[in-house]
C-alpha cells in the first residue's frame, strides 16, 4: 500500500480543507474589533457568512472584519526571550516609574 | 372578524407558517451532515430560523380559529392533509445542491412576500413579517452566494446545481398562485396577492442563474396542491418523524 505524501504549500491547507480565515468582531460601537476565532472559506464573502453564522449569530456583533490567516505574521514562541523578555527590568517604560509632582496631583 | 375573514384569515396563517415549519425541518435534517462544520451551523442557524417564524405564525393562527389550539398542537397533531405549505418545502433534500437551490427559490419569494406583509392590515402578521424579513433577506443572500459559486464552480458542481434547478422548477409556480380566499384578504389589505411577486422574482433568479452560468427551465406544466392539503408521499414520512415525539407523550414538557 502506498502513502501519499501531503505537501503544505502557502495558502494551501493541510487539513484539505477551504483555506482559513480569522475573524475579529466589534460587539459595541467604538469598541475595538477583538479576535473571535476562525472559519473555513471559499472567498471574502463566504468567510463573512460563515463568520456571521458561528460567531455573530447570538447578537455578539455589530461588526465582523475577516482576514486570510496566511497573511497574518504572527511572533513565534521563540521570539518570547528576545522580544518580550527585556522588558521585565526596564521599569521607566511603565507610567508608575515617574513620580508624580504634587502640582500636578492636585491639579 | 366576520366569520368567513376569521376562516379565510386562520387558512392564510397555515399556509405562511406551515411553508416555514416544513422547510425549516428539512433543513434541520442536515444538522450534522453538512459538508463542513461552518456550513452546519448556517443550516441550523436558517432552519431555526424559520421554525422561529413559524411559531409566530401558527401561535397567532390558533388565536384566530378560537378554538382552543396553540402552535404545538397545530405543528404536532396535525395529519399530512390538513398541512397547507407548497409542495416544493417537503421535498426530500437531496444533495446539498438541491437543498441550496431549493432554499434560495423559497428565500427570493419570501423575501418579496414578507417585505409587503410588513405593511399588513393585521397588525400582528406585520410585525411578524418585519422580524422575518431581515431574516429572509440573509436566507437569500446566504443560498444565493452558494448557487453562484457552485453554479460556477467545477464541471460536478455545475451539472448537480442545474440538475437541481431543472427538477425543482416544476414546483416553484406553486407559490404564485393565487386563489379566491387570498383575493378576499387581499381586498382587506391582509394579505399580499401572490401573484404579483412573479415579475420580481423572476428577475432576481435570473441575475442570479446568469452569473452562475445555468440556464433557468422553461415554464412547464406547474405541480401544485399543497395548498388545498394535496401532498407529495414525502410529506407524511416527514411529519411521522416530526410528531412522533409529541404524538407518544401527549401534552409532555421539557
Amino acid at each position: 500500500m502506498t502513502s501519499q505524501v501531503t505537501t503544505v504549500e502557502p495558502g494551501v491547507p493541510a487539513d484539505s480543507q477551504w483555506p482559513l480565515w480569522e475573524v475579529f468582531t466589534q460587539e459595541q460601537q467604538g469598541a475595538p474589533h477583538e479576535h473571535a476565532g476562525s472559519v473555513h472559506a471559499v472567498d471574502a464573502e463566504h468567510a463573512l457568512q460563515n463568520a456571521r453564522d458561528v460567531y455573530g449569530r447570538r447578537r455578539e456583533a455589530i461588526s465582523i472584519w475577516v482576514v486570510p490567516t496566511e497573511v497574518i505574521t504572527a511572533s513565534t514562541p521563540e521570539d518570547v526571550g528576545p522580544f518580550f523578555d527585556p522588558a521585565n527590568d526596564k521599569a521607566y517604560r511603565h507610567p508608575q516609574f515617574y513620580k508624580v509632582p504634587r502640582g500636578v496631583r492636585v491639579f | 372578524m366576520d366569520q368567513q375573514t376569521r376562516a379565510d384569515f386562520f387558512q392564510y396563517l397555515l399556509r405562511l407558517g406551515d411553508d416555514r415549519l416544513v422547510l425549516g425541518h428539512r433543513l434541520s435534517e442536515w444538522c450534522g451532515h453538512a459538508p463542513i462544520l461552518e456550513e452546519d451551523i448556517a443550516l441550523a442557524n436558517i432552519a431555526l430560523d424559520l421554525i422561529g417564524q413559524a411559531n409566530l405564525i401558527l401561535q397567532l393562527a390558533g388565536q384566530v380559529e378560537e378554538a382552543g389550539r396553540d402552535q404545538d398542537a397545530l405543528a404536532y397533531l396535525r395529519e399530512a392533509t390538513d398541512y397547507r405549505n407548497a409542495l416544493l418545502v417537503e421535498l426530500p433534500n437531496g444533495d446539498f445542491g438541491v437543498t441550496i437551490v431549493r432554499e434560495f427559490l423559497f428565500s427570493a419569494h419570501a423575501t418579496l412576500l414578507l417585505e409587503q406583509l410588513q405593511r399588513s392590515a393585521n397588525a400582528e402578521l406585520a410585525g411578524i413579517a418585519a422580524k422575518a424579513y431581515k431574516e429572509s433577506r440573509y436566507h437569500t443572500r446566504h443560498s444565493g452566494e452558494w448557487v453562484i459559486r457552485l453554479g460556477d464552480g467545477t464541471e460536478e458542481s455545475h451539472v448537480r446545481i442545474q440538475r437541481a434547478l431543472d427538477e425543482l422548477w416544476r414546483y416553484t409556480g406553486e407559490l404564485f398562485e393565487s386563489d379566491a380566499l387570498e383575493q378576499r384578504l387581499v381586498a382587506t389589505g391582509t394579505a399580499v396577492d401572490s401573484s404579483t411577486l412573479r415579475g420580481a422574482w423572476s428577475a432576481q433568479v435570473r441575475e442570479v442563474a446568469e452569473a452562475a452560468t445555468l440556464t433557468v427551465p422553461p415554464d412547464a406544466v406547474w405541480q401544485r396542491g399543497g395548498r388545498q392539503g394535496r401532498h407529495t408521499e414525502h410529506l407524511g414520512r416527514m411529519l411521522a418523524e416530526m410528531q412522533i415525539v409529541a404524538r407518544s407523550f401527549p401534552g409532555a414538557k421539557w
